[in-house]
């Protein structure tokens, strides 16, 4: 099969998407000729021109609006917010205004829009520019919560992501972008709660998401050697959840490790391990372990940086408490 | 103008004057559950603007939306249900006084965030410019709102993009308790037009042909490809920033008395004896008959059930 960048597989995604239902436009700050930061969304312009490839003024409130109100009256708008960090201008629309329209109006309205949006640090982008803010947003009904960690699946997720009538938050990580991965030629869709099992293991479940995936499986592959067999899950979409996966697998291997980028405290691991806690702590023989970023701001320089954020060892250290 | 274009004026602004006043006597007597906002006072404005709308036109209003609803058409009894809180209202229950829509006319919502509809009505007018549907979209707010991001943000973009859209501001010289002159240095809104190089017009909003007059021509253009206008209209809110609330706090006696000697319905009706427009008979027979419809929008919530408390769990997302 042929292998792709992951933004590439955003790019498809949008382009395919694009030829298929001419009510899908993407909106936002320098999509157009200059192709968005991560360059997601180069050459959508010279296919569809400037109407349908919208650069906007610095104004993520006015932006968000705008596709929330086209969407209401039959658009499927793709908004780009160039950073998570950025989405905080405009926590109004997307949280006062899109997760709740769809209720307020007993059904009516249906705010069929996706939110792309980038996160995560590992690059030194400091505080504000590489947040991993996916609780904030976790926390609030009326929103769907995607974060794709390979190119297969991002291609898959935004097209689903696209086609759903409720408003969808797509949390790309910016150190995934140039990371090459099988993608097939055809068309595909993966629907939103649907977890992957991304290895396959009897002695330890590890729930990962987004770039921690990558660091889940280093630390499984690493500890097999070893003869610890490690599951590792990326449950895809965080709202809504696969918990039947997840559950399923703590009940074969009756531990828990959870792995995410953002800070530990009220997290989604914090989220998850409240689910397993309730729905199947019969099954657990040791404490549910968190593998997460200090809780601190994302600090600027690299020692710093590599100190907040979980990694491959850090990720080992935990597999291994939840061994004890 | 025509005698039955002139005849819905008055009925409209009839209608909201009459709906708002039976809403607050029900809040007052605690049949209604929230708080409600009223525009008693301000009936000409949303009333003047959607006399040009075509049907399938939208609005979005605020808070304080119900004579903005009324005015584009909404069915009294759905929206007194609504307040009741009770299944049959536009949004089964869930959305209130502050959050009533009814897409199939026109009327995209109500926003309880002061400014927040802008942006959203903006959209609207992208998918109709996109579209080329010719619709065109009026996004009501106040004054307090013309302070928000949301407004300049909002105002720039329609303004770059040209999209078709009216502004109108709904200028009741108060945001809650705050006093224009307290919460901005300019007295025009319409001024602010000028930053983003659209048209703006100050309007007695106490004149509802002054405002359907002012709007035609701004819904001409924005539906001709000409760009938004940004219509400031001076207004007055009777009661205070919600029922119950008796407002006198920060506002003189003396300033809402020269208001209600200005009174949009009085002064309208006046002028329809005078010129001839309609005889006495005729608008009492609208006058009853509004009546009618506001006690029968009573009567159907009260005839209506309330929501199962399951229903909580339904409408969160859409389902397939």
């Amino acid at each position: 099969m042929r292998t792709i960048f992951f933004r590439e597989a955003i790019y498809e995604a949008l382009r395919e998407e694009m030829i298929r239902d001419p009510r899908v436009f993407v909106i936002g700050e320098d999509v157009a000729e200059y192709g968005g930061p991560f360059k997601t969304t180069k050459g959508l312009l010279q296919e569809f021109g400037k109407e349908r490839v919208r650069n906007t003024p610095i104004s993520e409130s006015a932006i968000v609006g705008a596709g929330l109100g086209a969407s209401i009256v039959g658009m499927r708008p793709v908004i780009d917010i160039s950073y998570i960090d950025f989405t905080l201008c405009c926590t109004d629309q997307i949280i006062n205004q899109v997760a709740k329209i769809h209720y307020m109006t007993g059904g009516k309205a249906k705010p069929s829009l996706v939110i792309r949006t980038e996160g995560g640090a590992g690059r030194s982008s400091a505080a504000q520019h590489a947040q991993s803010l996916e609780a904030l947003y976790l926390h609030i009904p009326g929103l769907c919560l995607v974060m794709p960690s390979t190119p297969y699946d991002a291609k898959g997720l935004l097209k689903a992501a696209i086609r759903n009538d409720n408003p969808v938050m797509f949390i790309e990580h910016k150190l995934l972008y140039n990371e090459k991965g099988e993608v097939p030629e055809g068309e595909y869709l993966i629907p939103l709660g649907k977890a992957d099992i991304k290895r396959t293991g009897i002695g330890v479940t590890v729930v990962a998401t987004s770039r921690m995936v990558k660091f889940a499986l280093e630390a499984a592959a690493e500890l097999e050697k070893e003869g610890i067999s490690v599951e590792v899950i990326d449950p895809r979409s965080l709202v809504p959840l696969d918990e039947e996966t997840i559950l399923n697998s703590v009940r074969k291997t009756h531990r828990l490790v959870i792995v995410h980028e953002a800070c530990k405290r009220g997290g989604f691991g914090a989220e998850l391990a409240a689910v397993v806690a309730e729905k199947a702590i019969d099954y657990l023989d040791a404490p549910i372990i968190r593998v997460a970023a200090e809780d601190t701001p994302v600090p600027f320089a690299p020692v710093l940086e590599n100190f907040h954020l979980p990694d491959k060892n850090k990720i080992v250290a935990g597999i291994r408490r939840a061994l004890e | 103008m025509e005698k039955k274009d002139y005849l819905w004026l008055y009925r409209k602004m009839l209608e909201i004057r009459r709906f708002e006043e039976k809403a607050a006597e029900l809040y007052l007597k605690g049949e209604l559950p929230g708080f409600l906002h009223s525009s008693i006072g301000q009936e000409a404005v949303p009333v003047g603007a959607c006399s040009v709308l075509r049907p399938d036109d939208y609005i979005i209003s605020t808070h304080r939306g119900h004579g903005d609803i009324i005015a584009k058409g909404a069915n009294l009894n759905r929206m007194m249900a609504e307040l009741y809180g009770k299944r049959t209202g536009y949004c089964k229950g869930k959305g209130g006084s502050m959050h009533i829509a009814d897409l199939d006319l026109g009327i995209l919502g109500a926003v309880g965030v002061v400014g927040s509809c802008i942006p959203i009505a903006n959209g609207a007018a992208l998918a109709a410019q996109m579209n080329r549907s010719g619709q065109v979209v009026v996004a009501f707010f106040g004054d307090g709102a013309s302070n928000t991001g949301a407004f300049h943000e909002a105002l720039n973009m329609g303004a770059t993009w040209n999209l078709p859209i009216v502004y109108v501001c709904q200028n009741n010289c108060v945001g809650l308790s705050t006093p224009q002159c307290v919460h901005q240095k300019i007295k025009d809104i319409s001024v602010r037009g000028a930053a983003y190089d659209i048209p703006g017009e100050t309007v007695d909003g106490m004149d509802v042909l002054a405002i359907r007059t002012a709007c035609e021509k701004a819904v001409d253009q924005a539906r001709s490809g000409g760009g938004p206008t940004l219509i400031e209209a001076k207004t007055y809110r009777y009661l205070g920033h919600f029922v119950g609330e008796p407002g006198t706090d920060y506002r003189t006696k003396e300033e809402l008395e020269s208001w209600k000697k200005k009174d949009a319905i009085d002064g309208y009706r006046n002028r329809l004896l005078r010129q001839k427009i309609a005889g006495e008979d005729e608008l009492a027979r609208i006058e009853a008959e509004v009546e009618e419809a506001v006690r029968q929008s009573v009567q159907y919530s009260l005839e209506s059930p309330d929501p199962d408390p399951r229903e909580t769990l339904e409408d969160v997302y859409v389902t397939v």
